[in-house]
């Protein structure tokens, strides 16, 4: 068994891991990135579709362009090493598996690598890399069939939309001739352009919102222009076919009953799901880090650091995002908060961030008054005009006008020490009134 | 044409433990399956129960063979490596009215020399099964039950026959027999496709088609109703789940939905259990969803529909009076019927086949003991099974080891290869073998390695490969072969 020490080990070269192992060997440290793929850039690879890269690099690229640029940012870095075609088998925290308790997380870094990876790959067999830190960056993955329980048959001819985008734009087949697609998620309303253009006919998406869950430039560009229907509330009520898949049932939902009586059956051989996305923590979980049910992704304090001292968490695997262009700023930020972890610097004080009305979930889960802070938030409601609020103890720190907001788009905002001024005294004294920051929406 | 001494009409559970016991013998043996795989019928939509001999009354044939074959389990595993664990059952009742019917299975029990049952006060049942709804108020606790993975037992029975002899023939859907009444070899059976075997014996384990294929044959009418159960399983990482199988008070026609916790740490909840008319009638229904999540909940109350990860149904194939029919046919010389085998079949499979052995043997066929029968296979090693220095080994000697195809269940590429090896060719095929596309992203991740793997090794083009064979291919065509643009 081959072992090997780093200053930190990055878990999975997408975009995530890309930016954040960047930004620590940038600043001179020794890093790893386990990649199980044979190549770096993660699930970009195969959205060979456009409309990346606006937001970071003020320019329009596709999946594959937005993931060559990351690499040429990272690849020429010295003390960087990447594995690819490796997979990590197990995690472990310092002490055999045990998460240190939060008291002892005061004690700084643990140096001489208190951190295990083991990683697997053909031709290394297992190798045993030790660390200081670690950073999860494991993505995400698709809900399936199983998670929204479509009743019926277990035909062939069911895929996630992820599945079926990778066995096309990657592998080169085409999973079937007619394809029904459920769920207008932006994966759903590419897919349903692509199999257009490989010559499958999509005879319809279908959605149990109101509202379509894409963006509505994907909704023109991907169905209007295809004249492929987009039926909103609705759900594919059964599956058919006993070998392959033969048709799906569709039912409409109004004002929340399901009518059954006026369902109708599309005839297909392909049914695509797009059904959501789900952060892949099953590393994290294993290795003790705490998990909030309202992301999937580790519960982080204000320099993204989990429950586990020394390991951290960026992009997908956090929480999902809708922009890649996030995940690079997320990432990146992650990076340089770790080196500030290796480099010893004593944690600031920081206080709970909570989420209040209309909004599922702001990310991370605690403030430091004392440095710029940046936040990512869902809303649960979809509202024109909406009012963002940040308060402490009832005295606002921030109040924006949004011009839209809906849940399948993220809010960012930023709150630096100026913001929290007055709000607390003396950061770092603790037992000030309330420390809780709560976000609202209204 | 070949000639065989028995022929075995089916390759579920109960087919393939005959055959693996006939496979000791100096006998040629077919073993005939009219799906792609082995197991591919009823016994692989199972619960997985090696059940403890309380359910059925002393005076069945399934009460005795369900405790002989229960007994049977851990040499087999010994032999045959496959995935079993003597978890025990309990059954919780919560009422005085159910735990009446808990004493009456009790004392069955005792009477069926159930090993290790005893009846349970709530504090003895709560301190067993924490996670027990604390409304219980007492039950019966069967240490020898246990679970297993079905379709490895199947697939572990079919390997050891024939690597004893045995010649499997899949695909080979019996439509048509001639029966002789002089030659030595009184039956040929004819195929969907044509082939054609000659057999002296034939055994029908048919499963859900016993009664077609009895007819056949030409033996007595049987008539096999198919009951459906539809079951769901939930993620391992699901909390608070019972470490043994719980099974509520049982009604007159069923053992009730249960929780269960699968040998491979998986959670499964029912089954239900309808009569239907069809027999590829494999549906599921979000009205049996809601039943089995409630009664499951009444059982255990942490069960919860956020954990589900995929659902499935399976159907039993039961006969009119409920007992298993096995006996040498009435109608039809050196014909053994096996029918009716449903729960709990797959307990009682390994007595089953002593017991057709028997039959066989008082019906004039000859049994001399082949001196060179091995009755072991050779282990496959898991990935997820191993410790680091073990792994780091296995990849030494062979490097398909260090490839991860199937993240969510730790499955490497070299076993996706052993099971392509032994026939398993399907996306379903290596499924069962290996548990690649099982864990909770359903294949998302991994069906694309699954499919270049089966490609490479079962020199299949992708567009050939099926998920469970004829007519369920899984990819349409390749980019560029689609006539684009508004062609209909």
């Amino acid at each position: 068994m081959k072992k090997r020490s780093y200053d930190s080990i990055v878990i999975g070269g997408g975009s995530a891991g890309l930016a954040a192992a960047a930004e620590i060997a940038g600043r001179g440290y020794h890093v790893a990135v386990i990649e199980r793929e044979l190549t770096l850039g993660g699930i970009l690879n195969q959205c060979i579709h456009n409309g990346f890269g606006l937001h970071y690099f003020k320019e329009e690229l596709t999946g594959p362009e937005y993931a060559e640029r990351m690499i040429d940012m990272t690849a020429h870095l010295p003390g960087i090493d990447f594995f690819l075609d490796s997979a990590v088998l197990e995690v472990k925290g310092p002490r055999g598996g045990e998460p240190r308790s939060g008291a002892e997380n005061a004690e700084g870094p643990l140096h001489n690598g208190g951190l295990v990876v083991y990683g697997i790959s053909k031709h290394e067999g297992i190798t045993e890399f030790t660390a200081s830190s670690i950073v999860l960056a494991m993505g995400c993955r698709e809900r399936n069939r199983g998670n929204i329980g479509i009743p019926g048959t277990r035909p062939a001819g069911v895929f996630t939309a992820g599945l079926a985008q990778r066995l096309v734009n990657i592998d080169g087949y085409v999973p079937g001739k007619d394809v029904v697609i459920v769920g207008s998620g932006d994966i759903g309303l590419i897919m349903a352009r692509r199999m257009t253009w490989v010559g499958a006919r999509v005879h319809g998406v279908v959605e149990i919102q109101p509202y379509p869950s894409g963006l509505t430039r994907n909704i023109a560009q991907c169905l209007n222009d295809f004249n492929i229907p987009l039926y909103l509330s609705h759900v594919v009520s059964e599956i058919h076919g006993s070998r392959r898949v033969e048709g799906v049932t569709i039912m409409p939902i109004e004002d929340r009953h399901e009518q059954s009586a006026k369902s109708f059956r599309l005839d297909c051989d392909t049914l695509l799901l797009s059904v959501g996305l789900v952060p892949d923590n099953e590393l994290s979980r294993r290795l003790g880090v705490v998990l909030n049910p309202e992301t999937g992704g580790p519960y982080v304090d204000a320099s993204l650091m989990t429950s586990v001292p020394g390991v951290f968490a960026c992009g997908n695997v956090l929480h999902v995002h809708d922009l890649v262009d996030w995940v690079t700023e997320e990432s990146t930020r992650c990076g340089g908060n770790v080196c500030d972890y290796l480099a010893g610097g004593k944690t600031p004080w920081q206080g709970a961030v909570a989420a209040g009305a209309n909004v599922k979930y702001v990310l991370p889960n605690r403030y430091a008054p004392s440095r710029k802070n940046v936040f990512y938030l869902r809303t649960l409601v979809v509202k024109n005009r909406a009012l963002l609020r940040a308060t402490i103890g009832g005295r606002t720190l921030l109040e924006r006008r949004l011009p839209h907001v809906q849940p399948s788009e993220m809010v960012t905002f930023t709150l630096g020490p100026d913001a929290f001024n007055g709000a607390h005294g003396t950061a770092g004294q603790g037992g000030l009134a309330d420390g809780r920051l709560e976000v609202s929406i209204e | 044409m070949e000639s065989y001494d028995v022929a075995i009409v089916g390759a579920g559970v109960t087919g393939a433990a005959i055959a693996r016991r006939l496979s000791a013998y100096s006998l040629d043996v077919a073993l005939l399956e009219k799906e792609c795989d082995v197991s591919f019928g009823v016994s692989k939509a199972n619960s997985g129960i090696i059940h403890a001999g309380f359910h059925h009354s002393p005076s069945s044939l399934k009460a005795r063979l369900e405790v002989l074959g229960n007994m049977m389990y851990d040499a087999l595993q010994r032999e045959l490596h496959f995935p079993f664990r003597r978890c025990g059952i309990v059954v919780a009742a919560f009422s005085i009215e159910e735990m009446k019917t808990v004493e009456r299975l009790y004392t069955q029990g005792l009477e069926n020399k159930v090993i290790g049952i005893e009846l349970c006060s709530r504090d003895r049942i709560l301190s067993l099964e924490p996670k027990l709804n604390p409304d219980v108020v007492g039950g019966l606790h069967a240490p020898s039950g246990g679970i297993i993975e079905p379709y490895r037992f199947v697939f572990s029975l079919v390997e050891s026959a024939c690597k004893n002899g045995v010649t499997l023939k899949r695909e080979f859907e019996v439509v048509e027999a001639e029966v002789s009444r002089v030659r030595r070899h009184r039956f040929v059976l004819r195929s969907r496709s044509g082939d054609a075997i000659r057999t002296r014996w034939v055994v029908n384990a048919a499963g859900l088609f016993a009664d077609e294929v009895s007819r056949i044959l030409g033996g007595e009418e049987l008539k096999i109703i198919p009951r459906k159960g539809e079951e769901f399983l939930m993620d391992r990482n699901a909390k608070g789940y019972p470490s043994r199988v719980v099974f509520p008070v049982p009604s007159p026609d069923s053992k009730g939905m249960l929780v269960i916790p699968t040998v491979e740490g998986t959670t499964m909840i029912g089954p239900t259990a309808v009569e239907v008319e069809d027999k590829e009638d494999l549906r599921t229904t979000l009205e049996n969803f809601e039943r089995v999540c409630s009664s499951a909940r009444r059982l255990v109350p942490s069960v919860s529909e956020r954990d589900i990860i995929t659902s499935f149904a399976g159907l039993r194939p039961t006969l009119a009076g409920n007992d298993f029919y096995i006996a040498v046919s009435k109608a039809q010389p050196h014909l053994i019927q096996v029918a009716g085998i449903q729960s709990p079949g797959l307990t009682a499979s390994p007595a089953i086949a002593e017991y057709v052995k028997d039959l066989l043997k008082q019906d004039g066929l000859p049994l001399v003991e082949r001196p060179d029968f091995d009755p072991t296979i050779e282990e496959v090693p898991r990935l997820r099974e191993l410790d680091p220095e073990e792994a780091d080994r296995l990849v030494q000697a062979n490097p398909d080891y260090g490839e991860v195809v199937c993240r969510c269940e730790t499955v490497s590429e070299a076993e996706v290869v052993a099971a392509i090896r032994r026939g398993h060719t399907t996306l379903d095929g290596v499924k069962f073998y290996t548990r690649a596309g099982m864990g909770r992203c359903q294949g998302g991740f991994c069906t694309y390695k699954t499919l270049k793997i089966i490609e490479r090794e079962a020199k299949l083009s992708l567009g050939e490969i099926t998920k469970r064979g004829e007519g369920s291919f899984v990819l349409g065509s390749t980019v560029g072969d689609l006539p684009v643009g508004g062609e209909s």
